[in-house]
């Protein structure tokens, strides 16, 4: 019975407490006042854009703090805010088009640390201020979408076989099929059944009706494609108001999360969420030049592509983006370049079909048209336009006849077939979107919260310091050390997962810290209540210890039940809540039976002859 | 320093008849108090909007609501929060009008009437949203109940574990019913708070039981009572010191953590307060009425092990 930890096992609790002070460090830097470029799809960052942001600051004389390159960001960090608003302007002047050009607050943590992979927790939107959207998909809306797709393609496939049908309708979550006799219907039946595989057929033979219902497994993967491409969609919008680090999330079955920290303009913000974009495939006027003069030949509409080049491109549309079912990028199996695989639904599909059919040779351009809102700030008042845009994404060969799957070629790069995917995805067959929640912080409120979390915490924490020292004497120092490094190895954690931190994530430190003074007080009772028994002061603090162990891992075990209910169930700041005390309750566990155990040890037990123990 | 040199055991058992009266008594009002006034739901859970600005000059709460009314807003709430600069304004959810546009539409007409005004939080919840918030809330209380019972039934024995869990939801249904007759603000993070509560008092009941299980090993003839006393007077310095340190802590996020955590602060102080009440006086009575025995307790033999040692 001997109060002494081996000397591995020291080393390894300060190796750990060590670890904990390095990675809970970076909280303390704050923030870098910085501008953020991000590339749109038409630029690459090089070493030469560092060279020109350098030079361009330089001229305006303004003189940044670091420039930092990484694959898809540009940092521009500056020692205040004068810096910071002064380079953005310059920078959205010059370099703007190409750009997207974000204020940022880049945590100021030292490279040392980053290199470590040493990060400070993200702070919440309660903590900096911005918008919160929730958005409810209409799931109903992007099924009913699928069966009228399906109704469409039954049509198709029929006419294909050459099978008569009289007529196909959508009912109540189903599709009927009427057919002439029972012949015909066994026919369409089959049909049916071999080509479109997401069906579940019935068929009602008095009336000669075929039933065709979607599927579970279908209804649930058109559920699942409605909500992922919400998703893709909101991120190409949010991408064009420049928010730095925005939160793109699915919440449960049919909702998306959109938080937008720093941005207080809510009305701007849900312009841009609400933009539409289509797309319309066109064919290339080769029989005129391209006009210099302005004089635009009569059948025939004059379009600029990404780079600013001039396409002439015939009024007639063959297909828009809502046809588009799917589109995906890959590689072409016989060249090996990139290629876009796109999935036309059976009306887009026959359109499609005839015109590629007489027009093998020609050219197709893809016609990219988004309209935007814009808000500007003229004489101080702030003027909404709205703008539609027109470009060519693409201009393709067509090399034999389109059906219902193509895939177009001629793309620089993968990255570009993969944009070129998203968007065409992004253009179509959004599923409708309602705001269901809305919450706005502003800033300063954002900074007074902060702060109040901070100082309840740090008010709190002195009140229990002051308390347990008077009450425990030594053994209360050795319990407040050890509460102190809990917080520690607590925001350590906190900032290792990348967690983010919000008010009821503070309040969860807090509660956390006054809960886990209980270990401590349990074994400091514990303690004392073996003195009083008559024990010796050594075998005191190893009973005290050992038998405060059960007590203290059934309570804790009863509080991680609560918080990792928690967790599961709830949503939002209730879940942040959760995360801190489930990981406060082990991270208390540690601090308050090895670490204070290890104080302890290091004061009474190397003592030879221990006769009082100072609690 | 000690605060509690108790030489003998205190018979609580003895009182268990007047403390269980007590608390049922107690339980039957906040029931009452539910069930008549109810929880004043907030926003989470009921939908709406609310504003809350801030001006550089004590706020004229007349004015705004005449500039919330010609908007052709009939019904709201406009009220100080906090401070006198503060203002807190409820709309209700209106089918016709889309919520989000309308916190837009209100602000910008209080901007004009005074350009001092700053914005300082804006919520629009939608109905649908507060109540899968609450069902899912309710189901949480559920689970974690569940959860504890298993846990409890394991390591100790089913009549722990039924005492732990009413003695936890009498400390619930107060903080409900305190909730509901001061009409105090139900938010999220009281619910938080009140969930929170459940996995800390259940600590309360279960600190005492280790002590009772401990105390049946060592207390060979000490009756039942007697033995739940010694376990309650021997763990009570403990039990006053650890909920003076949370509350100590809870206190300062009362006083200073500002509006946002206040009544989370408070859904917790009462918490703490009926937490050591109901883990001393509520859940061991019940485990001395449901009739514990030591044998109960007792390290059991398996059956088919004999002991062949020498």
């Amino acid at each position: 019975m001997r109060n002494r930890y081996p000397v591995w096992k020291n080393l390894l609790i300060l190796a750990i407490l060590a670890l904990a002070v390095i990675y809970s460090s970076p909280n303390l830097f704050g923030e870098d006042p910085s501008v953020q470029l991000s590339p749109n799809r038409t630029v690459k960052l090089e070493q030469a854009t560092v060279v020109q942001v350098e030079k361009l600051l330089a001229d305006a004389g303004v003189k940044p703090k670091s420039i930092e390159l990484t694959n898809d960001r540009l940092l521009v960090r500056f020692s205040d805010t004068d810096g910071q608003l002064k380079a953005e302007d310059v920078l959205k002047g010059a370099m703007g088009n190409n750009y997207t050009i974000a204020l940022n607050l880049a945590p100021a943590t030292p490279a040392w640390l980053r290199a470590i992979n040493a990060q400070p927790m993200y702070l919440g939107l309660d903590l900096r201020g911005g918008v919160h959207f929730l958005l409810q998909v209409d799931m109903d809306a992007a099924v009913k979408q699928a069966e009228e797709r399906y109704a469409e393609d039954i049509r198709a496939v029929l006419r294909e076989s050459k099978v008569r049908y009289l007529s196909v309708e959508r009912t109540n979550n189903y599709i009927e099929v009427k057919f002439q006799d029972a012949g015909t219907l066994g026919q369409g039946k089959d049909v049916v059944k071999k080509e479109l595989r997401g069906l579940q057929l019935d068929t009602d033979p008095s009336a000669n009706l075929l039933k065709a219902k979607m599927s579970e497994p279908e209804i649930r993967e058109v559920r699942k494609f409605a909500v992922a491409q919400n998703i893709t969609t909101l991120q190409n919008r949010v991408n064009e108001l420049g928010v730095a680090e925005p939160v793109i999330q699915r919440q449960g079955e049919d909702r998306i999360v959109v938080q937008l920290p720093g941005v207080q303009d809510t009305a701007r913000a849900k312009e841009i969420l609400g933009a539409t974009a289509t797309l319309e495939f066109r064919l290339v006027d080769s029989e005129h030049a391209v006009p210099t003069d302005g004089k635009v030949p009569l059948n025939s509409r004059l379009y600029y592509d990404r780079g600013g080049r001039p396409v002439l491109l015939q009024r007639k549309i063959i297909v828009t983006g809502d046809q588009v079912v799917d589109a995906s990028s890959g590689l072409d199996s016989q060249s090996g370049s990139a290629a876009v695989f796109i999935n036309l639904n059976s009306t887009g599909a026959k359109k499609m079909a005839d015109t590629t059919k007489d027009n093998i040779g020609k050219a197709m351009a893809v016609v990219f048209i988004e309209n935007k809102s814009e808000t500007k700030e003229v004489n101080g008042k702030k003027i909404t336009t709205k703008r539609k845009v027109e470009e060519v994404i693409n201009v393709a060969t067509i090399r034999d006849r389109f059906s219902k799957r193509f895939q177009i070629t001629g793309l620089d790069s993968t990255n570009e077939a993969r944009n070129l995917a998203l968007l065409l995805r992004a253009g179509a067959l959004v599923a409708p979107m309602d705001i269901v929640e809305e919450r706005t912080v502003g800033p300063s409120m954002g900074k007074d919260n902060i702060q109040k979390g901070i100082h309840s915490n740090v008010y709190g924490f002195l009140a229990i310091a002051a308390f347990m020292i008077m009450y425990y004497r030594v053994f209360g120092v050795f319990s407040i050390v050890a509460l102190g490094m809990n917080v520690v190895l607590l925001v350590a954690v906190l900032s290792m997962l990348q967690a983010t931190l919000t008010l009821p994530g503070m309040a969860g430190i807090a509660l956390t810290v006054g809960m886990a003074i209980d270990a401590n007080v349990l074994i400091n009772e514990r303690i004392r209540e073996e003195l009083r028994n008559g024990v010796s002061p050594a075998a005191a603090i190893f009973l005290g210890y050992d038998r405060a162990f059960a007590t203290i891992l059934d309570t804790n075990i009863t509080t991680l039940i609560a918080g990792v209910a928690l967790f599961l169930l709830g949503s939002g700041p209730i879940r942040g809540f959760a995360l801190v005390l489930c990981i406060g309750i082990l991270t208390s566990m540690f601090s308050a039976v090895l670490v204070s155990r290890m104080l302890v040890n290091l004061t009474y037990g190397w003592q030879r002859k221990l006769t009082k123990l100072a609690i | 320093m000690e605060f509690f040199k108790i030489k003998r055991d205190i018979p609580f058992m003895r009182y268990g008849r007047i403390t269980t009266t007590i608390s049922l008594l107690t339980f039957i009002l906040a029931v009452l108090a539910l069930s008549v006034r109810g929880l004043n739901l907030g926003l989470d859970f009921t939908g709406g909007v609310q504003i809350e600005v801030s001006y550089d000059k004590p706020a004229d709460t007349q004015a705004i609501r005449e500039i919330i009314e010609s908007q052709g807003i009939a019904e709201s709430s406009v009220q100080n929060f906090g401070s006198t600069r503060d203002v807190l304004i409820r709309l209700p959810l209106n089918p016709d009008v889309s919520s989000a546009k309308l916190s837009d539409q209100i602000f910008a007409a209080l901007k004009s009437s005074d350009p001092g005004v700053e914005l300082r939080r804006v919520e629009f919840v939608g109905p649908q949203v507060g109540k899968d918030l609450f069902e899912s809330g309710a189901l949480a209380l559920l689970l974690v109940a569940a959860g504890i019972m298993i846990y409890l039934a394991m390591r100790f024995e089913w009549r722990f574990a039924v005492a732990a869990i009413i003695a936890n939801m009498h400390d619930i249904v107060i903080i409900l019913g305190m909730f509901a007759f001061f009409q105090w603000e139900f938010t999220l993070s009281v619910l938080a708070a009140v969930l929170a509560i459940l996995g800390y008092s259940v600590n309360e009941s279960v600190v005492v039981f280790d002590r009772v299980r401990e105390n049946f090993r060592k207390m060979r003839k000490a009756t039942v009572p007697e033995v739940i006393d010694n376990a309650i007077t021997a763990t009570m310095s403990r039990t006053i010191i650890t909920h003076s340190m949370t509350q100590l802590m809870v206190l300062a996020m009362f006083f200073f953590g500002g509006e946002a955590l206040h009544n989370f602060a408070l859904a917790l102080t009462i918490g703490i307060v009926f937490g050591i009440y109901s883990s001393v006086l509520v859940a061991s009575p019940i485990v001395l009425w449901l009739g514990v025995s030591r044998k109960d307790l007792m390290p059991v033999v398996k059956e088919g092990v004999t002991d062949d040692r020498p």
